[in-house]
């Protein structure tokens, strides 16, 4: 049995415990070597690991038969299952995700402008006017209509604009609408949502790059 | 060979009519071959501001339907010759005009034509579509109030996607100087910064428009009232004239913004 039990290395890191899986052996020599390692390390209580497959894709299938085995027999959660290969279609997703889409227009009352990834809008989104991105929002002109960052549920996404004046701003699951009064808009401002009050607000660009310092990281966000 | 302009607004109510029938009569008044059509089928009057409705035999369901040829449709104008008016029918059923009927009809009057000018119903419907199916370029007219603007921005959008010629002109109709003044009503300034197309020219609102088309004989006929000099005006930028806009009064601060807005020192 010994020679079988090298499959799986656990090593302390300084993201916490990393469960190292062979990429060469079988799934199902892996998953009973788990079971057995698994079985018999004395867990200290709930810890968090991060299960790493290295080179051998994972099927959603086989990355479930993992979580229920860790579950099951051990006070272990798993906080991600890493690897370092992707499917062609995933990585295809990752770059859509993470490139700056660019248009040169004015997105005018009733249109509807919808991107994967950055939406960079060189012209003005007038009253009426929607962007759409399941990443960031940059408008070179003057937004005044409605803007919809990370509209697949990324709340680390931002809407920059060269003149902020919008009737709502969107980010992930949050909204926030300009107020009944008549107000005048801002130049060079930017919208996030805040991680302690929850909401969304408003600053001046020049703190962007204190507050979203990974904005444009790629492995950050699609990773 | 003519040019055709379709003449539109979105929001109803902003002054196509008045504009088309004004503009026709300033392009008849510079010597030039006219024929406006009415494409407001069911809602007719610009025969009315006109004066041409008891002249109507035929209209344009009877051309699109066979029942008379396209030259016993027009309807000549009581004071230029070279001004015809194509109207529109106040009853007939608007589901036999098509995109394709209209653009065919408007090739057939382009060589007997400089300018055909198409009068287009409110709206972003089939009335719309048809009424742009054979335009080469396009007028969005505005007033200065927010939902007209937005209506505007609307239809602007729509008729980008048209391949047109050009991109849309506009025209910012029914101004009322002290209103804009006191901040109640969008600027020139704001207006032309949001639609973000040319300006084409501006019309105040005024008395003496409505009483001329009450009359049946658009403003742009009469000498020198600032009404007409504003038709006359874009009838001479539609023909490649560069005509400064006109001031409304001595304010010194219009004229500035105005030239601003044309870019002259
Ligand atoms: N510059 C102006 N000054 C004063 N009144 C005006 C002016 N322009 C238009 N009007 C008036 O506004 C009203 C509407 O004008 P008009 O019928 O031309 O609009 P329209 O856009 O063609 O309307 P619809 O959408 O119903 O076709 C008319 O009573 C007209 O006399
Ligand atoms: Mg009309």
């Amino acid at each position: 049995m010994s020679e079988m039990k090298h499959y799986i290395t656990m090593k302390g890191t300084n993201k916490g415990i990393v469960v190292y899986l062979d990429d060469q052996c079988s799934f199902e020599i892996l998953l009973q070597e788990l079971e057995d390692k698994v079985k018999t390390s004395e867990s200290s209580g709930k810890t968090e690991i991060t299960v790493h497959s290295q080179y051998r894709y994972l099927t959603d299938d086989q990355r479930k038969d993992i979580a229920q085995l860790i579950d099951q027999y051990s006070d272990m959660s798993i906080k991600k299952i890493d690897s370092y290969v992707l499917t062609r279609e995933e990585s295809y997703e990752l770059y859509d995700n993470t490139t700056v889409k660019s248009v040169i227009k004015t997105i005018r009352s009733g249109q509807v402008h919808e991107v994967k990834g950055d939406a960079l809008v060189i012209g003005d989104v007038n009253p009426g006017g929607t962007v759409l991105a399941t990443g960031n929002i940059f408008v070179m002109g003057k937004l005044r209509g409605i803007a919809h960052a990370g509209f697949n549920g990324d709340e680390s996404c931002v809407v920059a604009a060269s003149y902020m004046h919008p009737s709502q701003i969107r980010i992930a699951n949050k909204i926030s609408r300009a107020p009944d009064y008549d107000v005048e808009g801002s130049p060079r401002e930017f919208a996030y949502v805040n991680s302690e009050t929850e909401q969304i607000e408003l600053d001046q660009l020049q703190h962007l790059q204190k507050i979203r310092p990974n904005l444009l990281d790629v492995f950050e966000r699609g990773l | 060979m003519g040019e055709s302009i379709v003449i539109t607004s979105g929001k109803g109510g902003v002054g196509k009519t008045t504009t088309t029938a004004n503009i026709g009569t300033a392009l008849a008044l510079l010597d030039q071959k006219v024929c406006l059509i009415d494409m407001d089928i069911g809602l007719r009057n610009l025969d009315v501001i006109l004066g041409l409705e008891n002249r109507i035999i035929f209209n344009l369901i009877d051309v699109l339907e066979g029942r008379c040829k396209l030259q016993s449709a027009l309807v000549k104008d009581k004071r230029f010759d070279c001004l015809h008016l194509l109207p529109a029918a106040q009853t007939s059923d608007k589901n036999e005009v098509t995109p394709d009927g209209i653009k065919e009809l408007i090739e057939e009057l382009k060589p007997d034509y400089d300018y055909i000018l198409i009068d287009c119903p409110a709206g972003i419907e089939q009335g719309y579509k048809n009424a742009v199916a054979g335009a080469d370029k396009a007028v969005a007219i505005t007033t200065p109030e927010k939902s007209s603007v937005r209506d505007a921005d609307r239809i602007i959008g729509l008729l980008e996607q048209e391949g047109l010629e050009t991109s849309p002109y506009l025209i910012i109709n029914r101004i009322r100087k002290h209103m804009m003044d006191s901040g109640d009503m969008l600027s020139v300034d704001d207006i032309v910064s949001t639609l973000s197309i040319e300006l084409l020219g501006i019309i105040l609102d005024d008395e003496d428009v409505i009483r001329a088309s009450h009359h049946g004989e658009p403003v742009a006929f009469q000498p020198d009232t600032k009404a007409s000099i504003s038709y006359r005006n874009i009838a001479r930028r539609i023909l490649g004239e560069s005509v400064p806009l006109m001031s409304f009064d001595n304010d010194q601060g219009f004229m500035t913004k105005v030239k601003k807005l044309l870019g002259m020192k």
